[in-house]
């Protein structure tokens, strides 16, 4: 056989002091890292295929094994980094394009960090959330400029203006667009689930709806993406709003691939596809080629829906995306997601994700910046996605201009991902982004439902806890309230486009 | 903290930083239209000497120019005679001028340092309207004001309304009342602010009342929400220049009030809404109505602690951040309606009171002219 020139990621290290040959290990891995030596009545490990997702070390019984990042393997070069030359290795084998899966992991600037929230001292009392109310609830969708009321000559205030459809949540914090097809039945009915409980909402992705998660479709945001998988008109009408994904933060301008042994006999019901066929999303829709062409879209939909869901657009944050949202807005968008250069993925080449499009603090304040300079930022909502790692980040985009965020890696990791980056293998250990029914019964759903309801009370405390700092009690008041961020560590042209001041101004 | 002992205090200093500072309000409104002097107020807010600092205190007077009654009265610091100059000629291009005179003041001691102080009454020009025949003669006199407190240097219109008027400076309000002599004059509506800046942007103009057009707030208290209150507005072309939180609250009014015509019962609903867990208990109609104005208004929300007076032509409104975080007491006697930080402010130019209460937060107490009293 011929040597194949990449080394292994990970050494799998196993204590065979504390090992005890249970062979929990050897049934989990679906890498087939570990094998059970008949002979020598051992379990032992290749480390060849390990992908370093944890999952035998997390339940190996006596905690025998560990993982390590493989040791030095090339000579140490600042430029021609292991990982570059690895990539080489790889396509000089096979020709072919490199995939990964979840966000982009290089080390990019993360903004986040490079601002700070503000507190109340002396001047304004901060607000204790324990003993204080403290609003969080949220609308998306499109709000007129202003409310019209006629009042009679008793004081009786009667309203004349009628609000379009709103999403009303509980939280500023909903779960980000992942396909039933890219993760797990079981991973798609928490997401529902916990949406429910918590009073926010789920987004459906592209994959369709299943049939049992209709039940949940009033915390549903569905989408409608370039290869209309699963969609018909009761699709659109049993959601609660409905999202037209243009483009996706880890792989903007490109579409997507769910590959024909992903899709049995329940995605292909579900997607309206035959049975293991690949599922292609074209990297544009064919019918839009233009903003009109996406104003037809909004309003086809809006039709379909008799004008009673909020109609959405997804868009990936690139170059001019304030532009192309306030062009989302004035086709009719009611809410316009920006997916950032950190969002996640279920499949995308690894050049795309890991070099295309910009940062969702830059974009996000650029967005909103933009809409309110053209007076129509109350048209529609903006919702930030991209990497939401906590609910520090989370509060900052809401400051910046966001009316809520999308999280989807978060979700991910809450019901166990541990971020190995190898969702396009079908192969996930933790039951998520799998149709493998031996893995995807690993993921019950209750405790799917309850670690997500569990994360997002955890981050809607935490913001509570924030805001009461800054002695701010709604929300809204937070809402695009740039004058309670700081920047550190910034230039002037970042501090200048996130309309920021930077610490100590 | 460099500039605490300024000695030029009374030079326009516009600073591109928040302002921020405690205070003591204190208002009161005579329904019947009957007019007193200034020295009430004067006494009133004096009783809160501690609440401020000496480095501002000021008045609104309603009713003071009767003569001038259709006029609207511009009063501008200068500082300096060449500012006054080029101000005039910009005033001569769009207003006639009916009458143009220094503010009337009396030497005090304590009030060592000021601009010069102007007052002048005028009307637009009629080719002035012909040119924006899309605006309101209201708009485009704050639109003038704007551009004279904007761009023209050491010029600034502190009060801009008709038949109204704001006096303040750096000082404690006792002494910018007799520095002004405002026993000298009669109005149906006083209110009066001191201040306690917690940061240094004292100068002149940046006393309260802030004045626009009709409009004139006294307030005390910190916006928390001022950041998006006042990009908020900036979608509906006001351009807060002061950095003050009064500044956005008097915007807030004459956009909810004046140009989305909300009664103000609806407005103070949309600036200080009622908590979801109370709104999910009213009747269905209200439930709508609320519910509607904090998903279209959540930008007009105004958080965090304040006590504020508002007061327009006809009439005042005293209102309290929605959890109350800040003092504001109210009393009436007989036709008039009195608004203050303290209650000893009230107590001491209102024999028993019929009536005396805390509002709730959130809750406006409204004094109206009546209908039937002539105004001139």
């Amino acid at each position: 056989m011929r040597k194949w020139l990449v080394e292994p990621d990970f050494l799998v290290e196993r204590d065979l002091d504390r090992c005890i040959n249970c062979q929990v290990c050897v049934r989990q891995c679906a890498n087939d890292v570990h094998y059970y030596d008949e002979e020598g009545e051992l379990v032992a490990s290749d480390s060849e295929h390990c992908v370093g997702c944890h999952r035998c070390a997390t339940l190996c019984p006596t905690k025998a094994i560990s993982i390590q990042e493989a040791p030095l393997q090339f000579r140490p070069n600042g430029n021609w980094t292991a990982e570059r030359i690895r990539a080489v290795y790889k396509q000089a084998e096979g020709g072919g394009i490199l995939l990964t899966a979840m966000g982009n992991d290089r080390p990019l600037p993360v903004l986040w960090d490079s601002l700070l929230l503000n507190a109340s001292q002396v001047t304004n009392p901060s607000i204790d959330p324990l003993r204080e109310p403290m609003e969080l609830v949220t609308f998306l969708g499109r709000k007129p400029d202003r409310v019209k009321v006629s009042a009679a000559a008793d004081g009786h205030v009667r309203l004349e203006t009628q609000l379009g459809p709103q999403l009303r949540l509980q939280t500023p914090i909903m779960f980000s667009a992942m396909s039933y097809g890219s993760i797990s039945y079981n991973a798609s009915l928490s997401l529902a689930r916990a949406a429910r409980e918590a009073g926010t909402f789920a987004n459906s992705g592209e994959g369709g709806l299943h049939r049992d998660f209709r039940p949940y479709a009033d915390n549903m945001i569905v989408q409608v993406a370039s290869g209309r998988f699963g969609v018909d008109v009761d699709y659109l009408n049993l959601a609660a709003a409905v999202e037209i994904k243009i483009g996706q933060g880890a792989k903007p301008g490109i579409g997507g691939h769910l590959p024909a042994e992903k899709v049995d006999a329940e995605i292909s019901a579900t997607r309206m596809i035959p049975e293991r066929t690949d599922a292609l999303s074209p990297a544009p829709h064919h019918d839009i080629y233009s903003i009109e062409d996406l104003r037809q879209l909004i309003f086809a939909l809006k039709e379909a829906t008799r004008y009673g869901k909020p109609v959405g657009v997804k868009i990936s944050a690139v170059h001019n995306v304030a532009a192309i949202a306030s062009g989302c807005v004035r086709a009719g968008a009611d809410f316009v997601s920006i997916d950032g250069v950190r969002g996640g993925t279920g499949a995308a080449p690894t050049v795309i994700r890991d070099h295309v499009g910009i940062p969702i603090e830059l974009a996000l304040a650029a967005v909103d910046s933009r809409l309110r300079e053209e007076g129509i930022r109350n048209q529609a909502s903006i919702v930030a996605a991209g990497s939401f790692r906590s609910s520090g980040d989370v509060i900052k985009a809401i400051a910046l201009g966001a009316d809520a965020v999308y999280i989807g890696t978060a979700a991910l990791v809450a019901m166990g991902c541990h971020l190995c980056q190898r969702c396009y293998t079908g192969k996930c250990n933790w039951g998520i982004a799998t149709q493998d029914p031996t893995l995807t019964k690993r993921l019950n759903p209750d405790v799917g439902t309850r670690r997500l309801t569990n994360l997002l009370r955890g981050w809607s405390l935490e913001i509570k806890e924030m805001l009461g700092g800054m002695g701010i009690n709604a929300i809204e008041s937070l809402r695009g309230n740039r004058e309670h961020l700081r920047g550190v560590g910034l230039g002037d042209r970042e501090l200048n486009i996130l309309g920021i001041k930077a610490a100590g101004e | 903290m460099q500039d605490v002992w300024r000695e030029d205090r009374h030079r326009k200093w516009i600073r591109d930083e928040k302002d921020s500072s405690g205070c003591a309000i204190s208002g009161f409104i005579h329904e019947d239209g009957r007019r007193e002097s200034g020295d009430a107020i004067i006494r009133s807010i004096e009783s809160m000497h501690d609440r401020g600092n000496g480095l501002g205190g000021g008045f609104a007077a309603y009713g003071i120019y009767p003569q001038f009654a259709e006029h609207y009265c511009l009063h501008l610091m200068y500082d300096t005679p060449q500012a006054q100059q080029v101000t005039e000629e910009f005033i001569a291009a769009s207003f006639d001028v009916a009458h143009s005179e220094p503010i009337p003041t009396r030497t005090l001691e304590v009030i060592r340092r000021r601009p010069l102080l102007w007052r002048c009454f005028v009307t637009l020009k009629a080719e002035v309207r012909d040119r924006h025949y899309d605006l309101t003669d209201d708009d485009i006199v704050a639109m003038q004001v704007m551009h004279i407190n904007r761009a023209i240097d050491g010029a600034f219109v502190f009060s801009s309304g008709r038949n109204m008027g704001c006096f303040k400076g750096v000082g404690y309000p006792e002494d910018i009342g007799r520095f002004f002599r405002l026993e000298e004059y009669e109005a149906y509506m006083w209110t009066a602010h001191a201040r306690f800046p917690t940061n240094t942007t004292g100068w002149w103009g940046g006393a309260h009342p802030f004045g626009l057009l009709d409009w004139a707030v006294v307030h005390n208290g910190e916006v928390s929400s001022y950041g998006i209150n006042r990009r908020y507005l900036a979608n509906f072309g006001y351009h807060c220049t002061m950095h003050t939180d009064t500044e956005v609250i008097a915007y807030l009014f004459d956009l909810l009030i004046r140009k989305h015509a909300l009664p103000i019962e609806v407005a103070c609903l949309a600036m200080a809404p009622p908590l979801w867990s109370e709104i999910e208990r009213m009747p269905d109609e209200q439930r709508d109505l609320v519910s509607m104005l904090r998903a279209v208004y959540g930008g007009a929300l105004l958080n965090g602690p304040f006590s504020v007076v508002v007061t327009f032509t006809g009439g005042m409104i005293g209102f309290n951040d929605r959890i109350k975080l800040r003092p504001m007491v109210a009393a009436r006697k007989n036709h008039t309606l009195y608004v203050a930080s303290e209650e000893a402010a009230i107590r001491l130019i209102c024999d028993d009171p019929q009536q005396i209460w805390h509002p709730r937060g959130g809750e406006p107490v409204i004094g109206r002219l009546r209908q039937e009293v002539a105004l001139a």
